[in-house]
């Protein structure tokens, strides 16, 4: 009898995703989970006495149709809370821009460039739907048999068959950066400024960066029930979706241990043949398939001195610098942003001004500083759900960048240092919101990457730009989820087609290994 | 060194500078690796003669070395170079060469186990960056003390009588490719059965300070035993003869290389008795694997060809008149009395007792004429003197 038996390090979405179609094909698969709970950085956790949080990602927006519906995530529990989220670009004024996909009203915003921003919605949505195919399966190869070259004819001609004008424009802007293209696009500094925060959003880059479009329309390939740029918040924060995504796991066969801690991934002749685990137990199994980053996955578990030297440098190369930081708080109250009605707290709230102050903001993070005034993505998901604080109180959830991994003065004094730059700021939109704080919680790239075992913080599991990106990520070897070690494949987000709470790169891995069978 | 100097220096002088400069009459030397070396000191048959009847001194001062040292000092020999370091025993030396991801020779060199977990890794090339890269997940320590550490190789018939007349008692008792250590007026000099004549000789290692006090002590005791000190040319003819290659000549160092398919894997130079597929892990493995299974693309060959007229730079034809491949060294022997090549030739060609036909341009009295010389590939180094491997070393 042949041994099907598939470990998985890390039970994050992606890992869980994988887990649930190894299972479905037949395999005997174990995860495991080093946190107390499945999730990785899709989780909900408590943050003070009776709050719970989404601690990472905080919004569901790329989430595979064909994932969720394939593995029946809602039959498994996931809802939910609010699929149709409304951006809400604040002003400090209470001019607030009001954005949903193409459609944007209020703020600075004149008519002309409001008809623009439908034209340029439609063009960046056509440009993302080229990125929308190629996730679907593993990378091509560049170099190869034919089939790999049939990868590339299929990419070719999805950018082709856009037509004469739009490839042009595709193939003009795909390497550049946001700024660039707002700046020819529209007037409204407020737009702007709400458009690049999606181009920046989880990286080290600033607007004016190359790879910031590329950034956008990744996040553009996803949708929340079909509707494209659309933004949903999970019943119970986003540890839903990994509850629902463990459940169809386990309804598939497969074992989760959590609490479980993989010291290192064993190594034996050249082959992965199992992991250790911390309390020094030994699992073999045919094949190990990491969720996690690159970077943990190759120095941490497998020990560089296991590949070759110019993979090893490859690894050691992969840029995985976090940049964002997680700001809870708990509230007495909903807060009263200046000029914004109390139904429109429950949208994503947008700090991020104008592209300038964006990229002011970014210019800190350059020398390992904190933003003097960090832009923010803050949701109140207490404002649809009322099971993750008491009755009547709130908690607010916040990306902040920016937020360097490499902070000069390290991030032991850093972490007060940037609650209180980002308190100065929503004071400044929404008066009085200090005095109705009762806890805080500031999670630096430094502490990410403790509690989600991510190297470098980095939420993508490495930086999305084009050296990162599709054949090359996380490096070329090992783009299409196995790796130069015999039984070793990667499934996370460091994998094509990357991050963002999707889980493409699970079930592209899960397949890859369908595919070859019993080969290692 | 003072590192922030250092490029206002145009070219630096060896340890051995002093005395060199003083003996090299023709005053022609080249720059190897930022260091200048005699390519002869009067005349390059008197120093050739010298090193196959007598004794050769030639100043290896330039000659890389990295001292490698640490926990993992073996583990991290073994994954970068192709053969088992864990046999090498110390006061061992083993010829040795190392590749990239894709298999292609990066050099080649020699790796000398000196104290237990000390070792030693000589090339031609500079290799300190590729050795970083390498040390990427290894508790070592990494030194380049080529600067620090001068050395003379010592070569030919005559050579074990010198050392020993220099005071290097029981040196006729050291194997090929042993280590033994002498006190020099005070300090350590390292000796080695080492070198790149294919013949009886030595190469001696010392702190650069003690460099000229070596040299003349040397010198002194070779007084009657024939010593000459020699340049790169004549090395170069006893390096052809003995059938070593050379990095730069015989093969494109793959850290240098542009163009695709330049390089060579140790298999394409005919040095598979190097890779050793036993180990799990070395860089270079799994290409080499692939490499073995498909075949090669190109094979290394010796030959041996009809007249007298070198064959170098020639084109290699087979009897279809077709190109097979080019010739990377050649010479006329005058040890070996034949007409021998080096040459890189597309597989399948370049097995023993293949006949093959190079296209030799010479030159007589300014004319130039063309030859298709008979060119035969044969097994061995073209001179391999008994002398060589006997132990203990033979007094002339």
């Amino acid at each position: 009898m042949t041994d099907n038996s598939v470990i998985i390090v890390g039970g994050g979405h992606n890992g869980l995703v994988c887990a649930a179609y190894l299972a479905k094909a037949g395999r005997k698969v174990t995860v495991l989970e080093a946190a107390d709970q499945v999730g990785g950085a899709a989780v909900t956790r408590e943050f003070a006495p009776g709050y719970q949080v989404s601690a990472c990602a905080h919004l569901l927006f790329m989430l595979d149709k064909d994932i969720s519906s394939g593995l029946g995530l809602k039959k498994h529990g996931l809802k939910l809370a609010a699929a149709d989220m409304e951006t809400v670009s604040l002003s400090d004024t209470g001019e607030h821009l009001f954005l949903s996909g193409p459609e944007a009203r209020g703020g600075d915003l004149s008519a002309d460039d409001a008809a623009k921003l439908k034209q340029f919605n439609a063009r960046m949505n056509k440009f993302a739907d080229v990125l929308r195919k190629v996730y679907k399966g593993r990378p091509p190869r560049l170099v190869g048999e034919w089939q790999e070259l049939k990868g590339l004819a299929k990419l070719g001609l999805a950018v082709r068959g856009m037509g004469r004008e739009d490839m042009r424009e595709f193939l003009r802007i795909a390497g550049i950066n946001i700024y660039d293209v707002l700046q020819e696009q529209f007037d409204s500094e407020m737009l702007k400024g709400a458009v690049a925060w999606d181009a920046v959003l989880g990286g080290h880059l600033g607007p004016r960066s190359n790879n910031s479009i590329l950034n956008y329309l990744h996040k553009l390939t996803g949708d929340v029930n079909g509707k494209r740029g659309a933004m949903a918040s999970v019943r119970g924060g986003m540890g839903g979706v990994t509850a629902a995504l463990a459940k169809a796991a386990e309804a598939a066969g497969a074992e989760i241990r959590t609490s479980t801690v993989v010291s290192r991934i064993i190594v034996e002749n050249g082959t992965v043949t199992g992991v250790e685990l911390e309390n020094g137990e030994k699992l073999s199994a045919s094949k190990v398939v990491s969720n996690a980053d690159p970077r943990t996955t190759f120095m941490d578990l497998v020990g560089l001195k296991h590949l070759e030297a110019g993979v090893a440098l490859q690894v050691r190369n992969i840029r995985s610098r976090g940049s964002v930081a997680k700001l809870h708080l708990a509230l007495d109250s909903l807060p009263r942003f200046t000029g914004l009605d109390e139904k429109a707290l429950g949208g994503r709230l947008l700090i991020s001004p104008s592209v300038v102050e964006l990229e002011q903001a970014f210019d800190f993070s350059k020398y390992g500083e904190i933003s003097e005034s960090p832009m923010m993505e803050i949701t109140l998901p207490t404002v649809h759900d009322d099971s993750l604080a008491p009755g009547g109180k709130h908690v607010l959830s916040a990306l902040v960048q920016y937020a360097p991994y490499n902070l000069k003065q390290g991030w032991e004094s850093g972490r007060g240092e940037l609650l209180k730059r980002c308190m100065a700021v929503l004071e400044r939109y929404a008066p009085g919101i200090g005095a109705t704080v009762l806890h805080s919680e500031v999670l630096s790239p430094a502490d990410i990457e403790r509690e989600f075992r991510i190297a470098g913080g980095h939420w993508h599991h490495g930086e999305f730009a084009l050296d990162q990106f599709m054949m090359t990520r996380p490096m070329h070897g090992s783009a299409q989820y196995a790796t130069p070690l015999p039984g070793l494949f990667l499934c996370g987000a460091g994998a094509h087609p990357g991050g963002g709470v999707m889980g493409a790169a699970g079930r592209n891995a899960a397949n890859e290994i369908i595919a070859r069978g019993d080969a290692a | 060194m003072n590192k922030k100097e250092h490029y206002k220096t145009f070219v630096y002088p060896t340890a051995f500078h002093s005395r060199t400069s003083k003996l090299n009459q023709m005053q022609e030397s080249h720059r190897w690796k930022d260091y200048l070396v005699a390519d002869v000191y009067e005349d390059v048959a008197l120093e050739y003669f010298a090193m196959r009847n007598s004794t050769g001194v030639f100043d290896l001062c330039p000659m890389t070395k990295h001292k490698i040292t640490g926990p993992d000092a073996l583990e991290f020999l073994n994954r970068m170079l192709t053969r088992d370091v864990s046999k090498l025993k110390p006061g061992r030396v083993s010829y040795c060469v190392w590749c990239d991801d894709e298999g292609q020779v990066i050099d080649d060199g020699t790796v000398f186990h000196m104290r237990p977990g000390e070792y030693l890794l000589c090339s031609q090339e500079r290799q300190l960056d590729w050795l970083s890269i390498s040390s990427l997940g290894f508790e070592v320590t990494i030194t380049e003390p080529t600067h620090e550490l001068a050395a003379l190789a010592v070569q030919g018939p005559t050579s074990c009588a010198v050392l020993r007349k220099m005071g290097l008692n029981d040196i006729q008792n050291l194997k090929p490719f042993g280590i033994a250590w002498f006190d020099f007026q005070g300090s350590e000099l390292m000796v080695s059965r080492t070198g790149f004549t294919g013949d009886l000789g030595y190469e001696v290692w010392i702190e650069a300070p003690r460099a000229e006090a070596l040299w003349d002590a040397l010198f002194a005791a070779g007084k009657e035993h024939g010593i000459r000190p020699i340049g790169t040319h004549a090395l170069e003819m006893t390096r052809i003869e003995a059938g070593f290659i050379q990095a730069g000549v015989d093969f494109l160092p793959a850290d240098e290389a542009v163009r695709p398919g330049r390089t060579r894997s140790p298999f394409e130079l005919g040095l598979s008795w190097l890779v050793d597929f036993k180990k799990p892990n070395f860089t270079g493995r799994n290409a080499l694997l692939e490499e073995k299974e498909k075949g090669s693309r190109y094979n290394f060959a010796r030959l041996d060809i009809a007249g007298n007229k070198p064959a170098k730079d020639a084109f290699i034809y087979n009897s279809k008149k077709q190109v097979v491949g080019t010739v990377t060294s050649a010479m006329w022997s005058p040890t070996a009395k034949a007409n021998i090549a080096l040459a890189s030739l597309h597989a399948p060609w370049g097995k023993p007792g293949d006949e093959l036909y190079a296209e030799i341009y010479y030159q007589r009295e300014l004319k130039w004429s063309r030859v298709m010389a008979r060119a035969t590939v044969v097994e061995g180094a073209f001179f391999d003197p008994e002398r060589k491997k006997v132990t203990p070393a033979l007094d002339f």
